[in-house]
């Protein structure tokens, strides 16, 4: 491989790193405080990519609904990537109201609400096939695509998009949860589940905003996602979110540096895997260095072993 | 008499299946859906024993299936039949009545050595990080057996139709339905005395407590060892019924939506009650075939019902408890075995 491939290769890295690291947030923040995988939180990314596709043709003026005003099609894209984001958000907030909160509230084990979870992403994938039925849809070209060249390495302005907003959702993220008193009450929340609302802290108004921050990263993700590959279907979310929560559980899950690490450190290997092997073992190979890495260091880079007591 | 009425009870119910599969009162649908009961049956029970009297969180059940299900196909079409794939038959198609079952054993070996893979690194990991293990380990074995030109890769492998009905030809008896009976009754009863045994209470300890459990002198290394290993062998056995059931595998079939059934399966049975996994594959196995008319809503409406059975029931139908731990009245008939 020389090195020109090599480096086009590490942008095509940083990208695919990239959609795992914004996915990977979504389950390491609702994991740290809540101590809960949210198994649907892949298709929470599907649901995004699909609200996304519907706002972006409705602001087009698809469903013949035409704006007063014709709005570049940059604006368009920034206006279905907030819209997107908060109207994903009220999803993951009503899958933690209808399913997760109940469950809470009986002090049910955690590994039931683990299956309900899961089952809820399976009712997500299958009830949006059911109601749009198989077909493929193909989404808008909102972003004119423009290729840079930097010493013979070429990339678009997307990836260039896709790479910054996750550095900047990074920043964003570390700083509410280090610095504000909101990331205070998540940390505390996952400390000691009892003793936090004797300090007077709304426990559930905080977990409400963890599925709102984890659910319009996921959004986001899945706005940047579909205009880089601009395929949609129902089963989309599925793979990339198990490879998500992989990369959070290398990462160390609950640990939002540990999720941004562990999503980069997943596409490198895939990408140059493929770049290296046949791509048919990409799935292969990376699952296996998953499995080889958790023998030795089994809480992941950044986690730490929690103290057991008798 | 009294001690074996559990068997004879098992017994006449299979002579009655057989009786009636064997006059043709019952068509071909239905024989499909008994056989499907029991492969469901030792899947969920042999997941009960990881997930529910263990206490880990395995969900890539289907990656050991797959293995036992290409490992006895192709066993199967090496030693009884004439292929392209391996020439001619190693003992032609008259053995296969009785080297069927051994096929079915080195099957369920060879997925319980598979086992291993999660069963070593569940010494130093638990809970959510063992999931994941579970889980690339799924994703492992399906993406191999995709990458195996030799049998048939992505596009998948068959022909077992081929020695099921060189069974039949050899002796006219249903004899997949027996071998399925067979090895749900076996499975069931192997799974039943293990954990209710003095050596494998040390299994309930781990769930438990793993440290005092290790304090208390349970070898809990050598325990998760036989635990992984017996509930993978058990699910290679059920695959390998379950390939010559369809007469047709690919790695799709083995995916994680397949772990998920077995999952529902315990879990709407309850955690640790093998009488509840029972039940639940029974149920379950009639639920889908009921449900197929409706296609796809089908998996939006069995999720939506288990949630609503954690909503209300979070334990499940059994809960922890056997059958006989809620008809007490029944113990009469089936007493206790002296530990």
């Amino acid at each position: 491989m020389d090195i020109q491939t090599f480096f086009q290769n590490v942008t095509n890295a940083m990208q695919w790193g990239s959609f795992y690291a914004l996915i990977a947030l979504g389950y390491s923040l609702v994991y740290g405080v809540l101590l809960l995988i949210n198994f649907a939180h892949g298709d929470i990314f599907m649901v995004g990519a699909y609200i996304g596709f519907f706002i972006a043709a409705l602001l087009l003026g698809q469903y013949g609904i035409k704006l007063p005003f014709a709005l570049p099609s940059e604006w368009i894209f920034v206006l279905t990537l907030i819209l997107t984001m908060i109207l994903t958000a009220g999803v993951g907030v009503a899958l933690e109201r209808i399913a997760y909160r109940p469950l809470r509230r009986r002090g049910a084990g955690r590994l039931y609400i683990v299956i309900t979870a899961l089952m809820a992403g399976l009712i997500l994938e299958n009830g949006n096939l059911a109601l749009l039925g198989a077909s493929r849809r193909a989404f808008p070209d909102l972003l004119q695509k423009t290729i840079y060249s930097v010493g013979g390495i070429s990339f678009t302005n997307i990836k260039v998009i896709v790479i910054v907003a996750a550095l900047l959702v990074f920043l964003l993220l570390e700083t509410i949860v280090r610095k504000t008193k909101l990331g205070m009450a998540m940390r505390a929340i996952s400390y000691d589940r009892m003793a936090v609302p004797l300090m007077g802290i709304p426990i559930d108004t905080v977990i409400v905003f963890t599925f709102i921050l984890g659910s319009s990263m996921a959004a986001l993700a899945g706005v940047l996602f579909v205009s880089a590959y601009p395929v949609l279907e129902p089963y989309m979310g599925a793979m990339i979110g198990w490879k998500a929560f992989i990369a959070a559980v290398v990462g160390g899950i609950g640990e939002i540096r540990g999720a941004f690490i562990g999503g980069f450190m997943l596409g490198f290997i895939e990408i140059f895997v493929a770049a290296v092997f046949p791509s048919t073992f990409r799935d292969l190979i990376a699952f296996a260095i998953l499995l080889a890495f958790l023998s030795v260091k089994p809480t992941g880079i950044f986690g730490v072993a929690r103290a057991q007591k008798i | 008499m009294r001690q074996h009425l559990t068997l004879v009870l098992y017994g006449i119910l299979c002579l009655v299946i057989l009786f009636l599969v064997q006059g043709d009162w019952i068509n071909a649908y239905l024989q499909l859906v008994i056989m499907y009961v029991g492969i469901n049956v030792i899947l969920g029970t042999s997941l009960n024993l990881i997930n529910g009297y263990m206490g880990e969180f395995s969900c890539g059940h289907a990656g050991f299936m797959a293995v036992g299900a290409y490992v006895s196909s192709i066993l199967n079409m090496w030693w009884f039949t004439d292929g392209n794939l391996f020439g001619n038959a190693l003992f032609g198609p008259k053995a296969s009545l009785f080297l069927f079952p051994v096929t079915l054993l080195i099957a369920g070996a060879v997925a319980a050595v598979v086992g291993l893979l999660v069963a070593i690194p569940s010494f130093k990991t638990r809970g959510d990080y063992l999931a994941i293990i579970t889980l690339a380990v799924n994703y492992i074995v399906k993406s191999a057996i995709e990458n195996i030109q030799a049998i048939g890769g992505a596009r998948g492998f068959m022909g077992m139709r081929k020695v099921v009905n060189a069974m039949t030809e050899t002796v006219p008896l249903p004899w997949l339905m027996i071998w399925i009976l067979v090895f749900t009754g076996l499975t069931v009863a192997t799974l039943h005395r293990f954990v209710s045994s003095n050596y494998g209470k040390g299994i309930v300890a781990i769930r438990e407590d793993e440290i005092a459990a290790e304090i208390m002198g349970v070898n809990t290394q050598r325990m998760k060892l036989i635990a992984f290993m017996l509930s993978s062998g058990l699910a290679g056995i059920a695959g390998g019924l379950f390939a010559h059931v369809l007469g047709y595998i690919n790695p799709g079939s083995f995916t994680i939506m397949k772990s998920t059934e077995i999952m529902v399966i315990v879990y709407l049975g309850g955690m640790g009650s093998l009488s509840g996994s029972v039940m639940a594959a029974v149920l379950f196995t009639i639920l889908l075939e009921l449900m197929r008319p409706l296609q796809v809503l089908k998996w939006v409406l069995i999720p939506l019902m288990l949630i609503i059975l954690m909503l209300f029931r979070p334990e499940g139908i059994m809960g922890n408890r056997e059958i006989l731990d809620v008809f007490p009245r029944l113990r009469r008939f089936f007493p206790a075995r002296e530990a």
